[in-house]
């Protein structure tokens, strides 16, 4: 199976230049730019287009500026990785599951 | 870059791309103060996702220190109190007394936490208080130009330790997380770090057990999140994150230091 699609969105102006999404994606997408934002930081752009949509990127991403999407297959819905925290815990909050 | 961010826009409007993660919304949209590449700026993030994901918004409040994160409540959209040095544990004791169902936490880096709130924190814990204590150690006072901390690791060269910290005349670093755990009003204590995804995925979840363990009226949580510090070390972002791995990670290894038991969630 191919694998999926991605793309991330990056807000340029918030973008610190931080340089930890680079060292983090592991396909090598994003690269920093030649050029500067109204800052003075050089801010973080996609160089390849061969995103998964891993989400590692807007992880680590400090200040939250990565935006990302990714494709979906069928009838399936993607389902953010971060979001599988309850794991098997019984705790409830209200009695929903959050 | 503009052409790159069209092509984006496009393929989203065909509906084949779903979104995935995006900025927490009580993440207010405002530049942060924090250097870039900071570990607070992280913490803040998943606090907030957490908040949005448990919808309780409405119902958490926060208790904001001084030190770098003193302006916490410029960007957390969520009720917020600031208290005076070292003593967060103290009003957010107050907090809790007069609101006992809401999820009350406490925001605290190490100079605040770990040097001047020392007993704050550590009789919080022996009366078994119920809120959460965010303790952000990235063993260095930042704000203050890079002084020494009670936790900064041996060797370590700061303002005030100009040939590195000296076990002899400075003492050994305190591990407040350890120190935290052995006393009976804790009933979770855990450290974890978020330099990078994995780190933030299980600090998360660290995190997010905190908040529900409140719920159960059992004692005080601590998470303690091993940080970086840039402007501090004088390191960039990445550099300081490998720092961190290699100095700090042998000294204050993530893990959970006391994990409540399968009784003790269930009764």
């Amino acid at each position: 199976m191919a694998k999926l699609k991605g793309e991330v969105k990056i807000a340029i102006e918030t973008c610190k230049g931080c340089e930890l999404c680079i060292h983090e994606c592991p396909q090598d997408t994003l690269v920093m730019s030649e050029e500067l934002n109204q800052r003075g930081y050089h801010y973080a752009v996609v160089a390849v287009d061969n995103c998964t949509g891993c989400t590692n990127c807007a992880l680590v991403c400090p200040d939250a500026c990565i935006t990302v999407y990714r494709e979906v297959r069928g009838k399936k819905q993607p389902i953010a990785q971060i979001s599988n925290v309850t794991e098997d815990m019984t705790i409830t909050i209200d009695g929903r599951q959050p | 870059m503009s052409t790159q961010q069209d092509l984006i826009c496009e393929q989203i409007d065909n509906i084949k791309m779903a979104k995935v993660y995006e900025r927490p919304d009580s993440l207010l949209d405002v530049r942060m103060h924090y250097c870039p590449g900071c570990g607070h700026t992280t913490t803040h993030k998943i606090l907030m996702e957490i908040v949005d994901e448990l919808q309780i918004k409405n119902e958490v409040i926060g208790v904001a220190p001084v030190g770098c994160s003193v302006l916490a409540y410029d960007y957390l959209d969520i009720d917020m109190q600031q208290a005076a040095h070292g003593r967060a544990t103290a009003v957010a004791t107050g907090i809790k007394a007069v609101q006992p169902d809401k999820y009350v936490f406490t925001y605290q880096g190490d100079g605040d936490l770990a040097a001047i709130g020392t007993a704050e924190t550590i009789h919080s814990a022996n009366r078994g208080e119920n809120f959460l204590i965010v303790f952000i150690n990235n063993g260095i006072y930042g704000m203050t130009g890079g002084q020494m901390a009670p936790t900064t690791p041996i060797g370590e060269k700061t303002a005030t330790s100009p040939y590195g910290r000296d076990r002899a005349t400075m003492g050994a670093p305190i591990d407040i997380t350890g120190l935290l755990a052995q006393l009976p009003g804790t009933f979770y204590a855990t450290r974890q770090s978020v330099h990078d995804a994995k780190a933030v995925r299980k600090a998360k979840k660290a995190l997010t057990k905190a908040f529900q363990y409140q719920k159960l009226n059992k004692g005080l949580c601590i998470v303690e999140i091993v940080s970086n510090c840039p402007s501090g070390w004088k390191l960039t972002p990445y550099e300081s994150n490998q720092w961190m791995i290699e100095h700090m990670m042998s000294l204050y290894p993530p893990g959970d230091v006391k994990a409540p038991s399968k009784e003790d969630l269930q009764s």
